[in-house]
């Protein structure tokens, strides 16, 4: 066992209240040098798993054994980044540091070399004295992984700490982690990585998928990806709706998963040559990914056909636009969120909002829907000017948060009720829409449950329930599917698809660049300002010019068009 | 009106199903019904007094008895010095002590003006007051009675108009229905748009079709439900349980009942869209709290108070309600004099409503 600095086997954990355990017979070893991913959707228990680990939550069952000792024992050795940033906020970069030296019983004449030494590694040198409050999202994740690290461990349990950050940061941390263990200094160091994100799984040496408290898959992560190499294929070159036909293949016999990507099908098959010799597309092999793995494990995507959108109202499609902003501008004092934003959402179609965190996307998303007044412009929903029909303009609209935003505490039916009469549904009008959204959700043997106790799934299509009851002409969706698994999140696109196949319009912010390949238009928001919109093709082509990328993903698209403004801005304060 | 009516029934069933706020419309009722009404009575019985009696004559004995007799008095402690006299008191062993001095008899009974001391614990200065009363009412009908029939000395009858037994229940139970009313009317209040900001679930609200003012009224009508249940139970209770008469008109009770309540919500709902959080609308509900009570006229009489706080009672919408009350239940107050109340508070509530809605328009973004 000398080469493994936690080994767990059987754990169990139940929490008061739930029927599934927490955990329910996980093992895992997380073995020195290298880092272990633990990955599953929200609610898998992966924080669970970490904290026990910590030492903070005891096991009901299981025998766990970290550092060689029982959890909690050995925490000199332990790093742990817990979720939420276990930082002071009002505390400066250097303040923090210097606690969790204090806490960590760092002896005085290492502190200065390591202080320098970690915040020159996490870039964070030029932010010694700024407050940890004020630090952006991808900062707060650094320096908390730079007080993880202040005492040289032998085990570093990071727990989601790409949550809340953007790609560039994401990537970055990785970069960091990734160096971590390879230097000489930390060898031997096992470093636990737990995410949501399947994509970073693909880039560990060792991935744990966990999937409502069970473990789905331990080993390689190529092995899973490997499981469908030559099942993965892209269709181009069809006549139809890309929508349409991805509809009609999913309700195929043998395709098991398919998605959106740019203007061309990404499809998974249960045998390689499936749709091999089949005319109206061309044909050609795409790379396999881990989620392609996981999708097969839970039993494959739903299928093709919305039951939503079957019994939707057409929206009709005349050629007036869904949404118009035009020059909207929302400043705060003297900072300015969103600047001279415009753009045009024809029904039928779904329009992106990408960005950072605090680039200005959600500013701009919550002056459209009304939640915010605009400094100056304009903007209107379904024909209604924002300023001076506000009631009609949120009548005609459907919203999603990104949050679970319904109300805990009350019942399905009661959610259901209350969302049916704010939308103005007469008695007979919401009896039916609820009966109709009951049914096609299957939410019919939990309209007594409490909304909140729900699981992540059921919430998730309560919250799409109750958005679409009034049959909105317009939808707007903020990061609406970001933590859940790879099937909820299939079964939410099939309805907003067929959604939009009826003629409904769809703003979507997301930094989850799945998402955007569902898209028809993007327009990409950086530090206030619009910095590229287009297609996702076009601007996939516009960054692979740019960057000189060969096939670029989106996630590069996004970092490239990121860093080229960052440049283009950089050289003009220095022209200056 | 189905938005009105739909969202009137979330409130409903967020105050109802929240275990939280179950406890809020619960335990306190409950706890300052046996709190108020039973523990603190401010009438003084049973209290321990201390009898330092050097002359030990005729009168000084018929005065010792008359205490024991008293129903006020409970056990009478016998002292036998000065220092003892000091020592039970600082023990609080003793609330009072009586002093009747060597030469007491001889004087008495040679017709001198006479005195009998009395040493009080200032530190309960309210019930040390009372029992002063009580002692200065004894010693002087022992003296009458000694003396014979002979020279009767003056004596005082005082009636209490509107609570003629000093009945302190009579006093508590209606000023009770303020306190009760305030804690729930602000409590519940102030928690309910910061609970949807805690939870999330602002934004989803604020964008559906609802205008503000069926929000804001959605919202008033369970801490007005609550309100209006608690102060209808303590009626009946006050009356059949504790037997204190209900002297005035039902409905004029409850039009200050609805003009307080309405007052209360307006700075109810002020604090809660102020607040973040549940627990800074907490917070707030109790900052709030304290001074309406406080400067009701409950705990102490305005009249007592300094100058400057007596003018500040008076944007203090419990002050009125109190009035209103107590004047309701013991002096079948003519609905003129009502009037003189429920205008200031309608103007009250009137302020605080639009302070309110001006507050959570402002704080939407």
């Amino acid at each position: 066992m000398g080469d493994a600095v936690a080994i767990a086997t059987g754990v169990v954990k139940r929490f008061e209240g739930l029927a599934a355990p927490a955990l329910d017979g996980v093992s895992i070893t997380i073995p020195t040098g290298g880092v272990t991913g633990l990955v599953g959707p929200d609610g898998a228990g992966k924080t669970t798993l970490i904290r026990i680990l910590a030492g903070l939550m005891a096991a009901d069952e299981g025998d766990i054994e970290v550092l060689g000792q029982a959890p909690g024992e050995d925490l000199a050795d332990l790093g742990y980044m817990p979720q939420r940033f276990g930082l002071y906020e009002d505390l400066s970069v250097e303040q923090n540091l210097n606690l969790y030296a204090e806490m960590r019983a760092l002896p005085d004449d290492e502190r200065e070399k390591t202080f320098e030494r970690l915040l020159s590694f996490t870039d964070l040198a030029r932010f010694r004295e700024r407050l940890a409050g004020q630090l952006s999202g991808g900062m707060k994740q650094k320096l908390g992984l730079a007080c993880a690290l202040v005492k040289r461990p032998r085990l570093l349990l990071l727990d989601e700490p790409g949550v809340g950050v953007d790609p560039i940061s994401r990537r970055e941390l990785w970069a960091m982690v990734q160096e971590l263990t390879a230097d000489e200094d930390y060898g031997g160091m096992g470093v636990l990585w737990s995410t949501a994100y399947l994509d970073e799984a693909e880039k560990c040496d060792r991935v744990y998928l966990l999937n409502e408290g069970k473990l789905l898959f331990d080993g390689d992560p190529s092995e899973l990806t490997g499981s469908v190499a030559d099942r993965v294929v892209r269709l181009t070159g069809f006549e139809q709706r890309r929508r349409r036909l991805l509809t009609e293949m999913l309700d195929r016999e043998g395709v098991i998963d398919g998605t959106i990507q740019g203007r061309s099908v990404r499809l998974l098959l249960d045998e390689p040559d499936r749709l091999a010799g089949e005319s109206g597309f061309q044909l050609e092999p795409a790379t396999p990914r881990f989620e392609d793995g996981f999708i097969e494990r839970l039993g494959g995507g739903p299928k093709g056909t919305s039951q939503l959108a079957e019994a939707y109202r057409t929206v009709a499609g005349d050629d007036g636009k869904a949404i118009v902003a035009k020059g909207l501008t929302k400043t705060f004092g003297d900072f300015t969120a969103a600047s001279d934003v415009s753009f045009e959402v024809p029904y039928g179609t779904i329009f992106g909002l990408l960005g950072p965190n605090g680039a200005g996307k959600s500013t701009t998303f919550k002056m459209l829907c009304g939640l915010l007044t605009p400094t100056d412009g304009e903007g209107a929903v379904a024909g209604h000017d924002l300023r001076t029909s506000g009631g009609k303009a949120r009548a005609a609209l459907g919203y999603m948060a990104q949050k679970f935003s319904l109300y805990g505490d009350l019942s399905v039916a009661q959610n259901l009720d209350f969302f049916a009469g704010a939308y103005g549904l007469t008695r007979s009008g919401a009896k039916e829409a609820i009966a109709r959204v009951v049914d096609v959700f299957e939410l019919g043997d939990v309209m007594k449950t409490n909304a909140g106790t729900l699981p992540l799934g059921f919430k998730q299509r309560l919250a799409l329930a109750a958005a679409v009851m009034h049959e909105p002409s317009v939808l707007f969706l903020d990061e609406p599917t970001s933590g859940v698994d790879p099937v909820t999140r299939r079964e939410f696109w099939t309805h907003i698809n067929g959604l939009v196949e009826k003629g409904v319009a769809v703003l979507v912010t997301t930094h989850f660049m799945e998402e955007a390949e569902y898209c028809d238009q993007i327009t990409l928001i950086y530090r206030s300002q619009q910095i590229a919109s287009g297609t996702p093709d076009d601007l996939k082509q516009q960054a692979a010019d740019m960057a000189e990328l060969d096939d670029p993903t989106m996630e590069d698209t996004f970092i490239a068009m990121i860093e080229a403004s960052d440049a283009t801005r950089e050289a003009g304060e220095a022209a200056a | 009106m189905s938005a009105l009516r739909a969202i009137t029934i979330k409130e409903i069933w967020a105050l109802l199903r929240d275990p939280k706020s179950r406890i809020v419309l619960v335990i306190p009722p409950l706890l300052q019904l046996v709190i108020f009404s039973f523990a603190s009575t401010l009438e003084v019985k049973n209290v321990d007094v201390g009898v330092l009696d050097r002359s030990t004559g005729t009168a000084s004995v018929e005065i010792v008895n008359r205490l024991a007799g008293s129903r006020n008095i409970g056990t009478i402690q016998r002292l036998r010095s000065h220092e003892d006299l000091a020592e039970a008191i600082d023990r609080q062993e003793v609330i009072a002590a009586l002093v009747i001095e060597p030469d007491f008899d001889r004087a008495f009974a040679s017709g001198k003006p006479t005195q009998v001391g009395v040493v009080l614990d200032g530190r309960r200065s309210n019930a040390a007051q009372i029992v002063g009363g009580y002692l200065q009412q004894i010693v002087a009908d022992a003296g009458a009675s000694v003396r014979g029939t002979e020279r009767a000395p003056p004596v005082v009858v005082a009636i209490n108009w509107f609570n003629p037994n000093l009945d302190y229940i009579w006093f508590n139970l209606p000023s009770l229905i303020v306190v009760i009313v305030s804690v729930a009317g602000l409590s519940i209040t102030a928690q309910t748009v910061a609970r949807e900001r805690e939870l999330g679930t602002f934004d989803q609200l604020m964008v559906s079709p609802l205008s503000v003012r069926e929000i804001l009224i959605g919202k008033m009508v369970p801490p007005f439900l609550v309100g209006f249940l608690n102060a209808t139970v303590y009626l009946v209770v006050a009356q059949v349980v504790f037997g204190v008469p209900f002297t005035g008109s039902v409905l004029l009770f409850y039009l200050g009942l609805i003009a307080y309540l309405m007052a209360l919500i307006g700075v109810g709902m002020f604090v809660s869209a102020l607040s973040m959080t549940q627990q800074q609308a907490f917070l707030g509900s109790f900052v709030a709290t304290v001074p309406v009570i406080l400067l009701s006229g409950f705990a102490s009489p305005i009249g007592n108070m300094p100058q400057w706080l007596q003018i500040i009672t008076y944007a203090n919408p419990a002050r009125y309600f109190l009035e209103i009350s107590l004047g309701q239940f013991l002096k079948a107050q003519p609905a003129a004099v009502v009037l003189g109340e429920l205008w200031p508070l309608v103007l009250i509530a009137a302020v605080t409503l639009a302070a309110a809605a001006w507050l959570f328009r402002a704080r939407m973004e």
